[in-house]
């Protein structure tokens, strides 16, 4: 990769209770760039995007050894507050979870955490994310409404407005269009696209196609496994390995 | 096969029928002897009148001193046990989730607690006002309640905040707000109607024990009006009256307890209100 790498992964693994869930990966995410972390279903996608993010804190069955850094640092055993790490990753998990609060709220929570917006640039910034995310037509007339009300694909871009609203520099996308029509992922796709110039991108598919259309680089694994990774172009067209070769030609998923 | 499954689910609902109804005939039963007995008793002097002398022995006066102190103690202690009770539950729900043993042990403990019966609060409360030369007071009486009311309290919320999926306090930290933050602006929230219902249920222990009362707070004709003096309570006037072989004055009692069941039913509507303005922000999974 001629990129400079934002995350290094070395010797990774992981391990929920018995269970050897990733085994030594070794990847390197560069910058300003759209990764996409291809796999089928189980294969830990999840898993790894969590251990970026710290999650597995939350976990007393995980247990993780090897290093990821980020700027220099290993955050897998940091000193660093660990919130102001997360706010340097906006995570979209696989489903989303909007918070207890107005669609307007969830979108602010975002903002206050770490900014000191005044009360019209805090309206301004929330019209400014919703419109990125494609949802402001859909709600602009009902922002004091619960988020809970929207419709699954609409919390799902709603959580994307939020995580993007607390100006992160790495977006962790975990299937971020899963429940979209074919259009709106779209929209959603192209504005990754858009976003990789100010920010490093991780987003996990399955959708093999979504994949070919914004990815910059590849990673595929498998049952915890990293098998091959490189750029879009040398994965799609040139796989040397026989599990992607297979899994690119769909026959298995 | 089929034939027997369908006697098995017919049997099942039927006995599910027959409990409700046995509960729903005893709770009914209960009420309506409470209301049967008390009603005609009632009176307007009876509510809003202290004791005058001779009430025990049929004479004239009220209750109001029981009602006034029953109030003041409950929402006292109500207010207290909330005021410990909600931070300890949302630690033990967001700040020690990595630690299932020991959360398991701390659920163990406060569950034995609730099992302790009231009278054990009291005798507690007894000796340490002893110990430290208190006088049966409001104050006291708060104390023990509260003591008595945070068991149940924190695991009521605890109960409600075990609800939150995971998921949701992974999206929250992954904003980077911190551990309090969504402990308060996020479990919080999502837990209010719950949370209301724990309160009234704490609250519902506190005004109708009278155990934990009984060597504590004293007991006066005088409505307290300060935290140092001696209070009397509804569970206990009613004790009083009851035990007194005067058939007026037993009457009294009853009424006394429609007094109380009155109370209780008037902060249940109120907080049902309450919760439903709350229910609409709360995230369903
Ligand atoms: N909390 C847990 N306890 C036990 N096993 C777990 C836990 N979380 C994940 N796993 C296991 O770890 C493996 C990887 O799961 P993960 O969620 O990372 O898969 P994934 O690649 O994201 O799959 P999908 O595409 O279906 O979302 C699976 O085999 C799963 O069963
Ligand atoms: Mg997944």
């Amino acid at each position: 990769m001629n990129n400079k790498p934002k995350i290094k992964i070395q010797n990774l693994n992981l391990y929920i209770g018995r269970h050897h869930i990733l085994k030594n990966i070794n990847t390197e995410i560069p910058e300003k760039k759209v990764t996409v972390i291809l796999g089928p279903s189980g294969c830990g996608k999840t898993t790894l995007m969590k251990c970026m993010n710290r999650l597995t804190d939350l976990y007393p069955e995980i247990k993780t050894n090897g290093k990821i850094i980020i700027d220099n640092e290993n955050i897998l055993n940091t000193k660093q507050n660990i919130s102001k790490l997360r706010q340097k990753m906006g995570l979209l998990s696989q489903r989303p979870y909007p918070l207890p609060m107005s669609i307007y709220n969830n979108i602010s929570y975002g903002l206050k955490i770490n900014n000191k917006w005044k009360k019209k640039e805090i309206e301004k910034k929330v019209e400014q994310y919703l419109k990125q995310v494609a949802l402001w037509d859909e709600v602009k007339n009902r922002l004091k409404e619960p988020a809970s009300r929207l419709s699954i694909g609409q919390q799902q871009r709603l959580c994307l407005a939020r995580g993007l609203a607390v100006d992160p520099e790495i977006i962790l996308a975990d299937e971020p269009t899963s429940a979209l029509d074919p259009i709106s992922s779209q929209v959603i796709e192209e504005k990754f696209v858009e976003l990789k110039k100010d920010y490093t991108i991780v987003h996990v598919t399955h959708i093999l196609r979504q994949a070919k259309r914004i990815a910059d680089y590849v990673v595929f694994m498998y049952m915890g496994e990293v098998i091959e990774q490189g750029t879009a172009n040398e994965i799609f067209e040139n796989p040397k390995k026989n599990k992607t070769k297979s899994y690119l030609k769909g026959l298995f998923y | 096969m089929s034939k027997f499954k369908l006697i098995e689910e017919k049997f099942f609902r039927v006995l599910m029928f027959l409990a409700t109804c046995l509960i729903a005939f005893a709770l009914c039963l209960i009420i309506f002897s409470i209301l049967y007995k008390g009603i005609p008793s009632i009176s307007w002097e009876m509510l809003t009148q202290t004791p005058k002398g001779g009430f025990y022995f049929g004479k004239e006066g009220g209750i109001l001193n029981a009602i006034i102190g029953s109030l003041y103690l409950s929402i006292g202690a109500t207010f207290l046990a909330f005021i410990i009770g909600l931070p300890v539950a949302l630690y033990m729900n967001i700040f020690l989730i990595k630690h299932k043993k020991l959360i398991n042990i701390i659920r163990f403990f406060l569950d034995l607690l609730w099992g302790v019966p009231s009278i054990v609060y009291g005798a507690f409360g007894f000796t340490m006002m002893i110990f430290f030369g208190i006088k049966t007071s409001l104050l006291a009486g708060i104390i023990v309640v509260t003591l008595f009311i945070i068991p149940i309290m924190v695991r009521a919320i605890d109960e409600v905040l075990k609800t939150v999926p995971i998921g949701l306090l992974e999206s929250s930290l992954s904003l980077g707000s911190t551990k309090s933050e969504t402990a308060y602006r996020v479990f919080f929230k999502q837990c209010i109607p719950g949370i209301i219902t724990a309160v009234l249920l704490s609250f519902g222990r506190a005004i109708g024990d009278a155990a934990s009362v009984l060597f504590t707070t004293g007991y006066t004709d005088h409505i307290p009006t300060s935290l140092s003096q001696p209070t009397a309570t509804l569970p206990l006037s009613i004790f009083f009256q009851l035990t007194s072989p005067i058939p007026e004055v037993q009457n009294r009692a009853y009424a006394s307890a429609v007094v109380l069941t009155v109370i209780i039913l008037i902060i249940s509507i109120l907080s049902r209100i309450f919760s439903k303005k709350f229910q609409k922000n709360q995230i369903n999974f």
